[in-house]
């Protein structure tokens, strides 16, 4: 089979598979597919506030899609890029507090590394007990979801949360950290673009992101070790590429990744820290770097295409007697399709490829 | 702490360690023929709330356990084709169950009754009723043993009672049936198992299926035993703390059990006692919450002897040709 029908054919006729299921699903509770997708484009492409929306999810999508593709390279499942966000969060949520900054500019270079750091920190211990202790990055990864978990609402409620207040939340980020909009951005006088929704520029630092992590991984010495180690263990070693190197190193820029998603939820949109900051945008990762084969150009279509799923759910919620929960279905369905169930579509096809190839002859 | 509220404590630690074990005897049962069941939870969620809808639907808890059994089933058939038939990643495979649970249950329960994803209570014949043990209530009175017998053996749901009982099965059938050796060989040496001529994918398919059951009775006696009906999400990451059992018992059933009990126990403590005051410090209910999951890492990390899973556990087996 060739490598574009590998690449391209085998996840398209996965998401196709997919899409029809949903459909079934659709009309199994009674609604009409068509109208129900027509009603999502029309809630989250046909506007700009809709676009302001699908952005902002596909913001999230793209970081923590990058996270999950990073360390797939490297034949590591990150399946903790949740707790990676929440962690990541509370380090946007201290330096904001904490730090007097003038401008939303400069604080959003402490934010950056904050959010990062906190990520990759708790990306470290999986990542030395994988490398060093053979303990399987999987299990552990879920545990530190968990434990990010009641962390998080720890120090919420001990910790940060103003006095007086119920919810397990810390006080408004100071004015000066608000990261811009895209209505603050685009919008005009008469031209009142993406009024109301959370897109902000933490949108162009995710797109910063892709370019920087295709960089790494395609025109590093880096990011050449990672590839190897991911398609051959032994031989990478026989290379000298250390894996205990590796897998850590991997595991703290894919940690990065998924805490930097907390720029946009928390610096960007909530202007505070919340419970459950990261809106399960950790998991939707995972669909996303297996859609996007993990190639960041994938990812990046991948999200967006999330996002407008995310959006367009959401406005069915509100159009038709549709729980946004269909959009969690549709989810596993391109998770099951794409990730689990991909030789069920490669297999025919590598047989139908044959025997157009002696057809030929 | 008076032996009343130890009672108390001890009774609830029961209950709520029921559907870990349940879930971890059945990821046991997987594991050990080689298939990574990360699908536990969304497993125990649909059996959950198919349970819940067809008990109230006909009345009949009976009817419940069986519609819950099927789904938690249908679920395993799925994970099955797509790690048996078609080798793909166990671990992917499982992730996407548990959000196909998460999303159907919500969606279908707001299909079939509009109560915002959860179902209607379910009351009288539609849920698993209490079983007072015999004399339990002639022997309260005896001091010590009264109570323990009234109160914390007798006085649970049949399901109680199959799960604890499932332990010495399980070990009688992994360890002294013919069916339990060659589970116990193809998740360790799926090769070795085929050229003795006995099928690998009938094994593991046989495996899961007795998962998919294990699951269907953990969701079950979540929705109609501990609970009374269904509401979103309400399995609250049991399936992964019974993971997390799974490895903290090293795969073993005796061992599954003392896992089970003491994550219940955590369960129970901190859903009494909120944050503990041990006078110099207090341990805060967060960090409850968190043990079984720090445990688990710490016996991962092989401080505390060392886990070692099924070798063959998470690989595709591909005969050679």
């Amino acid at each position: 089979m060739p490598a574009w029908a590998d690449a391209v054919l085998v996840p398209l006729i996965s998401i196709l598979l997919a899409a029809l299921i949903s459909a079934g699903v659709i009309l199994a509770i009674g609604e009409n597919p068509i109208t129900a997708f027509m009603a999502m484009v029309d809630g989250a492409l046909m506007k700009s506030t809709g676009w302001g929306y699908t952005l902002y999810y596909a913001t999230n999508f793209i970081f923590t899609g990058l996270a999950v593709a990073v360390a797939f390279h490297a034949r590591l499942f990150n399946i903790g890029g949740e707790g990676q966000a929440m962690v990541g969060g509370l380090g946007v949520a201290l330096v904001c507090l904490y730090i007097p900054f003038p401008h939303w500019s400069l604080s959003l270079i402490f934010t950056i590394a904050a959010a990062g750091l906190f990520g990759a920190a708790w990306a470290l211990i999986p990542a030395y007990l994988q490398a060093k202790r053979g303990s399987h990055i999987v299990i552990t990864t879920i545990m530190f979801n968990f434990i990010a978990a009641a962390l998080l609402n720890y120090v919420l409620v001990n910790m940060l949360k103003p006095a007086g207040a119920m919810e397990p939340a810390t006080a408004a980020f100071p004015a000066t950290t608000h990261l811009p909009t895209f209505f603050d951005m685009f919008a005009s006088d008469g031209n009142p673009l993406f009024r109301g929704s959370p897109a902000n520029v933490s949108f162009f630092i995710a797109v910063a992101a892709c370019v920087l992590v295709w960089l790494l991984i395609w025109r590093t010495k880096l990011g050449y070790e990672i590839r190897a180690f991911g398609q051959s263990e032994t031989a990478a070693e026989y290379a000298g590429i250390s894996p205990v190197k590796i897998t850590v190193v991997a595991m703290l820029i894919s940690g990065a990744l998924a805490g930097l998603m907390a720029l946009n939820t928390t610096q960007g949109e909530a202007e505070r820290l919340v419970l459950n900051a990261s809106e399960g945008a950790g998991f939707i990762g995972i669909a996303v770097a297996l859609m996007g084969r993990s190639h960041p150009v994938g990812v990046f279509l991948a999200a967006l295409l999330f996002g407008f799923l995310y959006q367009g759910g959401a406005e069915l919620a509100f159009w038709a007697n549709i729980p946004r929960e269909l959009v969690d279905v549709i989810q596993a369905l391109v998770i099951l399709f794409t990730g689990a169930l991909d030789n069920m579509v490669r297999m025919p096809l590598e047989k139908a490829f044959l025997y157009f190839r002696k057809e030929a002859r | 702490m008076d032996f009343n509220t130890v009672i108390q404590v001890l009774d609830s630690t029961i209950r709520l360690s029921t559907p870990l074990l349940l879930a971890c005897l059945a990821g046991l049962f997987s594991e050990r023929s080689g298939i990574v069941d990360i699908g536990l939870e969304g497993k125990m969620l649909i059996a959950a709330f198919f349970s819940a809808a067809v008990a109230y639907m006909t009345g009949s808890v009976w009817l419940g356990l069986l519609a819950g059994i099927a789904a938690s089933m249908a679920l395993s058939g799925l994970h099955g084709l797509a790690s048996i038939v078609f080798h793909g990643n166990q671990l992917i495979s499982g992730v996407a169950l548990n959000f196909l649970a998460s999303g159907l249950t919500v969606l279908i329960a707001q299909d079939w009754f509009s109560q915002g994803g959860r179902t209607p209570s379910l009351i009288g014949k539609g849920r698993f009723e209490e079983i007072t043990l015999p004399f339990a209530d002639a022997l309260r009175d005896v001091p010590f043993l009264g109570p323990i017998y009234a109160d914390l053996i007798s006085g649970h749901s049949i399901l109680v009672y199959v799960a604890f009982a499932m332990v010495p099965l399980t070990w009688w059938v992994l360890y002294r049936t013919r069916f339990g050796l060659r589970l116990r060989a193809v998740g360790e040496a799926p090769e070795a198992v085929d050229t003795a001529g006995v099928s690998v994918a009938g094994l593991r398919f046989a495996a899961i299926a007795i998962a998919g059951v294990l699951c269907g009775l953990a969701g079950a006696y979540l929705a109609t035993g501990l609970q009374a009906g269904f509401v979103r999400e309400m399995t609250a990451g049991r399936g992964y703390i019974a993971l997390a059992a799974l490895i903290f018992a090293k795969w073993r059933p005796w061992y599954a059990m003392g896992a089970c009990l003491l994550f219940g126990l955590l369960q129970a403590v901190a859903l009494r006692f909120q944050n503990i005051d041990l006078g110099a410090f207090t341990v805060p209910v967060q960090f409850m919450d968190a043990l079984p999951y720090i445990l688990t890492v710490i016996i991962l990390a092989g401080f505390v002897g060392k886990a070692i899973p099924p070798r063959a556990g998470g690989e595709p087996y591909i005969k050679e040709r």
